[in-house]
Order: structure tokens, then sequence, then C-alpha cells
């Protein structure tokens, strides 16, 4: 066990440093930061003075050494733009793009595991097709489309939940449910409907095996047996979809916050872009990424967890 | 590695490569509403509100703030929440463009217009107790040239010295007449900050205004509170709440569902038609600072011959683009002013829709198989606008081959380095003819020593030569048809039937709230 999770560490490290240096030099050819920060009207030596205050005349190795040095204690810098230190705002936003991520995952959960085994264990009959018909209509829908329906539903035409908004949870709970179920909902519903698919086939793979077929014969239902023996082995193909899902979770946020109006990182992302505020952008993008590959570690190191196969792998 | 474990790690690279991509797609989305932003509201308030309530307000506007200090940061969206609310100036403008007093009861210009006495207000504190003197207007002056980093700055470069000769006299000598440097004055620059309030402007705004700066959250609104100790008229709505939409379909959704009372600037016409039902919302139009232009490289053959630049100005039929493009809001124009500016004038029959006209100026001109480049900034107007001028032009026998830049691009090539023959813009910039044609460097590459003679002495002569001077050089620009001025960007404005005291014209760089209230 230790040798192989070394290296996965180590893998996960390297991921690491490849995506910072990505990152940095994808967003390092895209423009002039002091010149989009000082507007249209700025003089050529005003442009000149604000590189030199930023660091910008250094060379791009110093660049990105100060970068990611600054990043190892925490400090993402400060932004061109606005003058305002970017860590601690990384911190809240994504404070709360967390909490739209996670609300999403349960609810693709949810939908996903009851109505994954429903349609692997009644295949062919009415209700199974049902749902994988269901599922593939799921999968065709955008989470940004799933939102304006139901945006225009429940909060337009009923005005039952709030059309878009954020409360903080700690200072009004009811609000915080009130304008997240809505976020919830469009990501959850087209996460689950994808992830429907993977059970149902996991599940199909599991009622194949002999040690179900014996459990059947013991007097069990076809459901009662899925549901006791299939589901801890039918979970492993289903964990690694979830890893890879999260990620699609946290990109599907970036659209849903701007439909609702989240302050998460994904609509900071958007807005930073906009205004070329280069360095924020930089340090959102690494976040997401390093998000994307501590997820994708820790998915590798739950399935050799749960499978002594992999272990060894 | 084994084939399994790449497997499982393949698909998160890839969605991670995913993500990177479609964010890097979000550029040109959220860049899209950037040369609109300055389309705000703003006024002085010369209506007295009524009495105070402890009403709400929530408005919708699209461009969040980065910090709260315009001194250190450009862009329109900061003055916009602060300026005229939190931060006032010594003199102001009303609705229809004139400079009248604020912070300053009166003023007098010596008579060889260098020297400018202004007599302030007494009796008036900054929202955190300190007084108002003639030594914070000082200082406030002095601090545009030292401290401040945006290019507005330069408004202020005209200033030889302010000095306070007592504590509600200030005497401000320029180094040479100008009455352009006293309409800046009504702009952000003319800001006055507290000598022991600017500590930390970026988070904390201390000024003189009826609202105080309430609270800032991030990526989703800011709040200004009605100032307890104004000196003037106390602001009518208990607190104010500016809430920040970049996608303008939630911003109607939350004006449906009372999430906003107001929609600053309407993003897109069409939905107008949303808040048709008068007993519950209004639709006030009126108009901006900004033009939407047309602008064509007068330093680039051909289009450095007049008779190429009048025969596209011929070709185009503006009402025809105003209804296609922008649902027929606004109005047209043929030169560059807002109808606000005291030197507008109607040049919009100079160059009537006429393609004859325009074949024969080509003609004249020896270009008989013209083919242009039409670089358009990502925003709705110039898009839409693009593809009418495209066909239009057709007509008349030239080609223009649009394209689609990202803002980035835009600025670089087509602002930076004048690399274009075409591209659509909405200057939204007060007063901003001389800016962009009085200097042969600027993108317009617009070369013309009689024009930049009129401007200089325009704004060194008497207010009445300002005007004449201002209007003799926007006729010249418009017969050289230095652009093709395709409409003037109007001001559209939704809100709850109960709120009054709109502004109709946006006048300045703020959404003045001084007479706004509700009920």
């Amino acid at each position: 066990m230790t040798w192989p999770l070394l290296r996965r560490v180590g893998i996960f490290l390297l991921s690491v440093l490849v995506a910072s240096v990505a990152v940095f030099a994808l967003l390092t050819v895209l423009g002039d930061p002091a010149r989009t920060a000082l507007g249209t009207g700025a003089t050529d030596e005003a442009v000149a003075a604000l590189r030199t205050r930023f660091g910008l005349d250094r060379s791009l190795v110093t660049q990105y050494l100060d970068w990611a040095g600054g990043i190892l204690h925490g400090d993402f810098g400060v932004s061109y733009v606005s003058g305002v230190p970017i860590g601690p705002q990384i911190a809240d936003r994504l404070a709360v793009t967390l909490w739209l991520v996670a609300g999403a995952v349960v609810v693709s959960l949810v939908v996903a595991v009851p109505c994954g085994v429903l349609a692997a264990v009644r295949r062919g009959r009415p209700e199974g097709t049902l749902v994988s018909v269901l599922s593939q209509v799921g999968v065709a829908v955008p989470a940004f489309l799933a939102g304006l329906l139901l945006v225009t539903v429940f909060a337009v035409t009923l005005g039952w939940l709030p059309a878009n908004g954020y409360r903080v949870p700690a200072q009004d709970p009811g609000g915080f449910l009130a304008h997240m179920v809505l976020p919830w909902l469009s990501l959850g519903l087209v996460q689950g409907a994808v992830l429907t698919r993977y059970v149902r086939s996991a599940v199909l793979d599991e009622l194949n095996q002999d040690y179900l077929r014996t459990a059947r014969s013991t007097g069990l239902t076809t459901m009662q047996a899925v549901v006791r023996h299939g589901l801890r082995n039918a979970a492993l193909p289903v964990l690694t979809v979830l890893g890879v899902q999260l990620v699609t979770v946290l990109v599907g946020a970036v659209v849903v916050e701007r439909v609702f109006v989240i302050p998460g990182i994904g609509s900071w992302l958007a807005d930073s872009v906009g205004r070329q505020d280069l360095l924020a952008v930089q340090g959102i993008v690494l976040v997401l990424v390093v998000f994307a590959l501590a997820v994708s570690f820790l998915v590798d190191v739950a399935a050799a967890a749960l499978d002594p196969r992999v272990r060894r792998g | 590695m084994t084939p399994r474990t790449r497997y499982r790690f393949h698909p998160l690279v890839a969605a991670a490569i995913t993500a990177l991509t479609v964010l890097a797609g979000c550029s040109a989305g959220s860049s899209v509403q950037e040369p609109t932003a300055g389309t705000t509201a703003g006024s002085s308030g010369s209506a007295s509100p009524p009495a105070p309530a402890d009403a709400s307000l929530a408005i919708g506007f699209v461009l969040e703030p980065g910090s709260l200090d315009f001194t250190q940061a450009d862009g329109a969206a900061i003055p916009q929440v602060l300026l005229d609310n939190v931060y006032e100036t010594l003199v102001s403008q009303d609705q229809s463009g004139a400079i009248v007093p604020k912070l300053a009861e009166s003023w007098t210009v010596s008579p060889d217009g260098l020297t400018y006495t202004f007599q302030l207000r007494s009796g008036v504190t900054f929202s955190d107790g300190a007084p108002f003197t003639a030594q914070d207007a000082a200082f406030s002056i002095d601090r545009v040239k030292a401290d401040w980093k945006p290019a507005v700055k330069a408004g202020m470069d005209v200033v030889a010295s302010a000095v306070a000769t007592s504590d509600t006299e200030l005497t401000v000598t320029l180094t040479e007449p100008s009455n352009s440097w006293l309409f800046r004055m009504t702009t952000r620059i003319g800001a006055m900050f507290s000598r022991t309030g600017v500590a930390d402007l970026a988070t904390t705004p201390i000024g003189t205004g009826p609202y105080a700066f309430g609270s800032w959250n991030r990526g989703e609104q800011i709040v200004l509170t009605r100032n307890p100790t104004y000196w003037g008229t106390p602001a009518a709505l208990a607190t104010a709440t500016f809430r920040y939409f970049q996608d303008p379909a939630a911003m109607d959704n939350a004006m449906l569902t009372g999430g906003i009372q107001v929609i600053s600037a309407v993003q897109t016409p069409e939905s107008l038609a949303q808040f048709a039902d008068t007993t519950r919302y209004q639709v006030i139009e009126g108009t901006t600072n900004g033009e939407v232009m047309m602008a064509m490289n007068n330093g680039r053959a051909p289009l450095s011959d007049v008779r190429v630049r009048q025969a596209i100005s011929y070709a185009l039929d503006r009402q025809q683009i105003l209804d296609g493009a922008w649902s027929g809001y606004g109005s047209l124009i043929g030169g560059h002013e807002a109808p606000t500016d005291p030197w507008f004038t109607d040049l919009t029959g100079v160059y009537p829709h006429d393609v004859a006209k325009a074949r024969a100026l080509l003609a004249e001109a020896g270009q008989s198989d013209l083919r242009l480049t039409l670089k358009l900034p990502p925003v709705p107007y110039a898009q839409a606008a693009g593809a009418i001028v495209v066909s239009q032009l057709a007509e008349a026998g030239i080609t223009v081959e649009a394209s689609s830049v990202t803002f980035p691009v835009w600025l670089d090539q087509v602002f930076g380095q004048a690399d274009y023959d075409l591209t659509i813009v909405n200057h939204v910039e007060p007063r901003d003819i001389s800016t962009i044609f009085g200097d042969p460097a600027y993108y317009t590459r617009y070369d013309n020593a009689q024009v930049r003679d009129l401007f200089a002495a325009g704004d060194a002569g008497t207010p009445e030569e300002y005007v004449a001077d201002y209007r003799a050089a926007m006729e010249t620009i418009t017969q050289d048809a230095a652009a093709a001025w395709l409409w003037s960007f109007p001001n559209l404005v939704v809100a709850d039937a109960s709120v009054r005291g709109l502004p109709q014209n946006a006048i300045g760089e703020s959404f003045d709230l001084t007479t706004v209230s509700v009920g």
C-alpha cells in the first residue's frame, strides 16, 4: 500500500506543478495587464510605471517563481485592476461554490442511485425504460437551461422561490436554503441524469455475476439481492465516475452561478476575465485545476481502499 | 502506471481541460458589457424629494466595481455608485447639462479666465464627522495630480494651484484658461475627500453626500445608507442597494420577482415587452453620453480619402440600423456628441441615405472594387449593427468582411495600433469629441489642424466661444465624414410603478439617487 500511495502523491504533486506553469504561461501571453488595468486613455508612461510597480518588467521565470512562491504561503497577490488582495477573496468565493457543488452532488446521488438501480433491475419493463428515457433527456439538457426553466416555473410564474441571489448560511439559514434550492436542482438533476446511466450499467454488470445468482437462489428478489449485496460492488465504478462528475459540476457551477447571481468562484472568474484582471484569473483557475486534480487523487486512493485489485495497480 | 489507473486519470484531466476551455470561453461573454459601462444615469438634485421615510430600494446593474477607490482604479462602475451619492463635487450638472452649484454656493472667474474663486457651503461634514473646509477642497484637487492613477486625472493638469484663502473660500489658478476644466470638476476628479478620510478608500469611502457607504458583499451587492447628518435635503431612502447581474435574463427575472425595483440600464431592448404592464412598471427613456459610431481609419488608404468616407456615410440607412440593432430605441445623430451637450447640433441631414451618391463618390475616388474589414467588439449593439452595415455597404458596391474580436484584441489591434478599417463602438465618455478627433494619434487617426485649433480656442475662450468653437469643430468633423455616427445610445430604465424621481437622462457618471423615493 505504501509505495503505490507514495507514487500517487508524487503524480499529484507533479500534476499541480505542471498545471501551475501552464496556467501562468497561458494567461501571461493573453495580454498586457497593465494596459488593460489603466483603460483606454492611459499614456505609455503610465503603463510603464504600472508595469514596474507590479514587477511585470521582470523575466517571466522570475515572475512565475514569485507568483508560485507566494501561493505556497497563501499569498495570491494583489489585483492589478482593483488593488485588492486576491487570496482572501478566493477563500470566500470557494466556500460559496463548495456549498453549491456539495448540494448538487447530494441531489444527483439522491436521484441517480434509486433511479439507476430501478432501471437496471426492471430493465425491459415500462418503469425501467421510462427511467432510461428520462435520464437520456436529462443528459442532453445543459445546466443553465435547466436553471432558466426552473426559474421561469418556480420563481417567475409560481412565485414560490426567489429567482436569484444568495444569503450567507450562518446569518440567514432559511434564506440560504430558499435561495439554493433552484441552483441545487438545476445542477444536481442534470448531473443525476448522467450518473443514473452509470449506476444502471454498474448494477447490470453485477447482476450477471455468480454471487448475485446465488443470492437470488436463496429466495431474495432481484431488487433485494442488489440492495443487500450488489450495491457495494457497483459503487466502485460509480465512485470513479462521480470523481469526473465533481469536476463537471464545478464547470456547470460557473454558468449556474451566473444565472442565479451566486457570488461563488465561478461568477468571480467570469467577472475577472471580463475586467481583464489577469492575476485574479490566474489564481482562480489554478485553484480550480488543483481542486480537479485533488478530486482525481482522492478518487484514486478511495478506489484502492475499496478494491484490493486496484491497490496493486 | 497501469492501464487502469491511467484510464481513471485521463477523464479527470480531460474534464479539467474542458473547464479551462469553458472558462476561457467566458471571456468573450463577460467582457461584453465593458464599453457600455458608462451608460448610467445621473443628475443634480433640483427636484425636492418628499419627507424621509424608511423605504428601501434595490437597483440592478451589470458591471460590479473591482474596488471602491476611483482614485486608483478606472472604469465606470465605481463613480456609478459613489459619485453624487457618497462623494460630492463643488459644482454639478443639471438634467439639461448646465453647471450648477453643489458644495460651492457660488463662484467667480477672473476676466483672464485663469482664477476661479469658490464660496463653499459652511456646516458641511463628512460621514466620519470631520468638517468639510476649503482646506479639504484644496487637498482633494492637489491629490488628483499627485496620487491618482486613472487617465481621467489629466483633466486636472491645467491647475497651477488650489489654495484655501479661508475655511469657506477656495482659489484655483489655472495655467491657461479652460472651460472644460470646470466641466471636469462635475465628474469624478472633482469629488471632495476628507484630509483625514483617504486611508482606505478601496473599502471605506468617506464623503459628504446624502448617502454613506454601508456594506459590500463581493459578487452580489453594495449597500448605501442614508447619511443622517447630511447638509442638504435628506435622502428619501433609508437604504439603497446596488445589485449586480452579469446575465441580463437574471436581472429581468429579479425585476419580475421583486428582487430589485429598478433596472438601471436595459441591456436587451427586445425584453422590454415583459414590463409592458403600466400598473406595475414604468419604462423611462432618455439620453446618455454614448454615441454609437462606426469608426473609419482616417489614416489608412483608401479611407484616408474623404470621398470614400463620405460614400460610406451616404450608403448607410441609419434608421434601419437603429430599428434592427436596438429595436428603435435611441435617436439618430449625424455628428459626434450627446443631445444634452451645449454644442449639440442635429446633423442627421448631412448624409441622407443615398446609394446612388455613394456609388458616384466611389467612382470619383477611383474605387471600383472596394474591400474593407470590419472588426466588431463583443458587445450586443456592435454585433447587431455590424450585420446590417455589411449588407447596406454591399448595396453600394463595398465588400465588407466582418469579424468579431474579443475585447482585449479590440483594445490591442483597433484601439492600440489602429490596425483596422472599420469598427463599431459606443463612446460613452461625456464631452469626448476633442479626445477622439483632436489627437491625430488617437485610433480614429483623424488629423485636422483647423479642428484642433478650434478645440484649443474654444476651451480658452468665453463660455459662448467655447460652445461656438466646439460646434464649428463638430460640423467640420461631420463634413469630413471622420466617422459614421449611427445613433445616440438611449438611457432605458425600468422601475416599479411606485418609484419616483429617477433621472430621465444619464448626464453624469453616477446613478444619482438624491431625488429618488418610493411611494
